[in-house]
């Protein structure tokens, strides 16, 4: 972890510093720190940043438990080696010894992940520099049958990226050299340790996006994000992984290195192997290297922000705007009342609306000529109001808006942490039942005698917001501290609530450790059966990321 | 009760606050062309407490009058401004400027602008930003009150009207804030504390579009806008270089020694 925040602290002190030099006549007003128009873009900045960190300070004094403690159910696989001194005198032989940490306190930020609920025994951390340095390392563990976790940044939400007994930590963060890009195909070829954001900045330079963006850009690693098969915001716009991700070269159990870094677009020669790694959740290979085709970054981007009365109406206003936006739409996101009143607990900015409502959507658009995306977007927004879609709504005026606006759904996952836990949702429903879930979680926790929001009680909020273009739902349920009964409550509930109306209980944050015992909600046993033939063929001594879903 | 007050904020275009501004290859003007352009951050400020009076007390504010110079982009800035809660605007429409000539629409031709027209428009108070962050010449205001020959309080953190027409404006300086009284007309200039700007409501956006905007020119107000300034060069700033990791105290001190710090 303390990589991770370095990390972090480098991203952010840039782009303080980039905020600081922009407009030297903003920097030398008298008592910048609070004035007025200096601290909505500081508070703006600070919680984007705090988003990136998803919460690392407001509950670090908490102890987490250790997972095999809170899961007895769950043993250490008996086939795996031990990890011995001589293994480590090897992994010194072909490491320098700042890529290996065996100190507790180092290894506290690799054992626990970033949602504070699992926490791990490995006794030591490997941060390999290159695909070799990683296959000499796969080689040994292979040959010694250690079990191993692939971390990248360390920011999932369902404990995939943290040893769950002694397994040894390979850190992908020293690995964090772009490759390649072309200027001209927009084709990017980078390490697995990249950061997300400063690829994105990289690109910007370039006129080139990522065609990924979420919440934790600022500490997640490239590999992590194909590895878990990441969504996030720009999804609608750009498609999944799977479609934009070329090529991965990989490190297989026994050390054997896979090139599989194509830089094409069609290439139909047989079994696309590279697939199977996107989503793999390291329980193939250790992603070492990705290529990913890129878009093209838009020059004007819109955003507005609105209020509605009810779901129904949400839904109308996302059928008009698939049609009267069409191609410049590139974000369309839900949020409710309550998670809004979470955010408005910790953020320092103004409110978009004044008054409160049950519903609200944030729509985004890029594209490259002002007048006609002006235009759309007016004509949408005036239609919507003039049928009365919406109560209430504003615009973003300048950039500065732009990126406040956005705090207020970037900014939910951050805000509901600061209250101690969250048990986290994130499926896929048919649209028309999305926000059902949320009522009916409500009301199934009132019924077994829960209050919600309460001074006395334990739950805080339970709140819905998401991607609704893509019809994901983030359903979190925010507690002052995790209870089993709870967990109780909710799960397996909420599995069998989707599985009902054939939804995903993972829509894009993977199942890891959190969602192994619910995989048979989403996929049919035959589905199952050839996931562990695969596993079965690529890792047949398991130890690659041994105890997650698979 | 007070004397009716007839406010006028001027307001600029400039490049969005968020942009990072760059020189162009010739090194001779601040590359504009594809670049966002948005409302003054000052500027945005002194539009809102315009509003903010009249919210605050609705028998106060008698009319709130944009005005803005430039090219005939202005009108965004004049836009967004009226969708605020502004009545009406005008756009004076300089010859020959555009974008990439901003900065040769120097504080005093807009100063002398600016008295012609509030002279015109028999208004009482103006309110408007401390300076653009464009040129940053935080000049016009003074310039404009010292031409009107009205009272003037700048870099204002707070305003209020008073029964019997007096205006008492918090400033803040070196060391705390002092607190003018004066009585109408008057200038007030706005600092970043002052308020802040709401978000444009649709509906307002929608009720903009039906607001008027008088167009004139530098004739009409009988003011010449010739620049006095030659811009000699323009240059980005210096480039921060990275800093560096060492491995012991010992490194330290000695790359300390090296660049002359200890």
């Amino acid at each position: 972890m303390r990589t991770t925040l370095r990390a972090v602290r480098a991203v952010s002190a840039r782009r303080v510093g980039s905020l600081a030099t922009a407009k030297p006549a903003l920097r030398t007003a008298p008592f910048l720190a609070s004035a007025a128009a200096g601290f909505r873009v500081e508070a703006a900045t600070a919680l984007l940043q705090s988003c990136g960190r998803r919460n690392y300070s407001a509950a670090v004094t908490k102890v987490v438990r250790p997972t095999a403690e809170m899961y007895p159910e769950i043993v250490r696989d008996a086939r795996f080696g031990e990890l011995t001194a001589a293994d480590v005198e090897y992994f010194k032989s072909i490491l320098p010894e700042s890529a290996i940490l065996q100190d507790d306190q180092d290894l506290s930020g690799y054992n626990i992940d970033s949602m504070r609920k699992y926490n791990g025994q490995s006794r030591l951390v490997l941060k390999p520099r290159t695909t070799e340095e990683v296959s000499k390392i796969m080689k040994h563990c292979g040959e010694r049958k250690l079990a191993v976790v692939p971390q990248g940044g360390n920011t999932g939400l369902v404990g995939g990226s943290v040893p769950v007994f002694d397994e040894i930590v390979i850190s992908l963060a020293n690995m964090n050299k772009i490759r390649s890009f072309d200027e001209v195909s927009g084709i990017i070829v980078v390490d697995a340790g990249c950061i997300l954001e400063a690829t994105d900045s990289f690109l910007a330079e370039h006129g080139y996006i990522f065609p990924l963006d979420l919440g934790a850009k600022g500490s997640c690693h490239i590999g992590g994000n194909v590895a878990t098969n990441a969504g996030g915001l720009r999804l609608l716009r750009y498609g999944s992984l799977h479609g934009s991700v070329l090529g991965v070269e990989a490190v297989m159990a026994d050390g054997t290195v896979v090139n599989g870094l194509g830089k094409l677009r069609k290439d139909n020669t047989g079994y696309d192997i590279k697939q199977l790694f996107i989503g793999s959740e390291g329980t193939l290979g250790v992603i070492t290297g990705v290529s990913v085709l890129c878009p093209k970054r838009s020059k004007v981007v819109n955003v507005a922000f609105f209020g509605l009365d009810s779901y129904e109406k949400v839904q109308q206003a996302f059928v008009k705007a698939k049609s009267e936006l069409g191609e410049v739409l590139s974000a369309f996101e839900f949020m409710d009342r309550e998670s809004q009143i979470q955010v408005a607990r910790f953020s320092e900015l103004r409110r978009p609306l004044d008054e409160q409502h049950n519903f609200y959507v944030l729509v985004e658009t890029s594209g490259s000529n002002r007048e006609h995306d002006d235009e759309k977007l007016q004509n949408y927004l005036e239609g919507l109001m003039e049928s009365e879609i919406i109560d209430d709504g504003v615009v973003a005026q300048d950039e500065t808006q732009l990126k406040n606006i956005w705090t207020w759904r970037e900014g939910i996952p951050e805000s509901l942490a600061r209250t101690g836990g969250v048990y986290k949702y994130d499926v896929s429903i048919p649209l028309e039942d999305l926000y059902l879930m949320v009522e009916d979680c409500r009301a199934r926790l009132i019924e077994k005698g829960y209050e919600i929001g309460t001074e006395a009680s334990n739950i805080v909020s339970v709140v819905g917001y998401g991607h609704l273009g893509d019809g994901n739902l983030h359903l979190n349920v925010a507690v002052k501290s995790y209870d089993k009964a709870i967990e109780k409550v909710l799960e397996p509930w909420v599995y069998e609530w989707i599985q009902k109306r054939q939804g995903s209980i993972s829509a894009e944050h993977g199942l890891g450790f959190a969602k192994r015992p619910f995989l048979k909600y989403s996929k049919d046993q035959s589905m199952i059966n050839l996931m562990k033939q695969v596993k079965e063929i690529y890792d047949p001594n398991g130890i690659m990321n041994p105890y997650k879903y698979i | 009760m007070p004397p009716r007050l007839n406010i006028v904020v001027p307001v600029k275009r400039v490049i969005d606050y968020a942009i990072k501004p760059r020189v162009n290859a010739a090194k001779n003007i601040v590359e504009t062309n594809g670049v966002k352009f948005s409302l003054n951050p000052f500027c945005e400020i002194a539009v809102e407490e315009a509003v903010r009076l009249r919210e605050s007390n609705k028998d106060l504010v008698e009319s709130i009058t944009l005005v803005s110079a430039g090219s005939a982009k202005a009108q965004d800035a004049l836009r967004s401004g009226l969708a605020m809660g502004a009545d009406k605007a005008a756009l004076i429409e300089c010859p020959g400027i555009d974008d990439s000539k901003l900065l040769s629409l120097e504080p005093l031709a807009v100063a002398k602008l600016l008295k012609a027209y509030v002279d015109k428009s028999g208004a009482n108070l103006v309110i408007m930003g401390k300076q653009a962050i464009d040129d940053d010449a935080n000049q016009t205001g003074q310039m404009l009150a010292g031409l009107l020959n009205w009272s003037q309080a700048t870099n204002a953190s707070k305003v209020d009207v008073a029964e019997d027409g007096t205006v008492s404006v918090t400033r803040e300086v070196d060391g705390g804030s002092e607190t003018l009284a004066a009585k109408l007309p008057m200038v007030i200039t706005t600092d970043l504390r002052l308020n802040v700007p709401r978000y444009t409501k649709l509906q307002d956006i929608m009720k903009a579009k039906k607001k008027k905007t008088d167009k004139l020119s530098p004739a009409d107000l009988g003011v010449d806008i010739t620049p006095r300034l030659e811009t000699v060069s323009l240059a980005d700033p210096p480039k921060r270089v990275g800093g560096a990791k060492v491995d012991s105290v010992d490194s330290l001190i000695s790359k300390l020694k090296e660049v002359g710090a200890i």
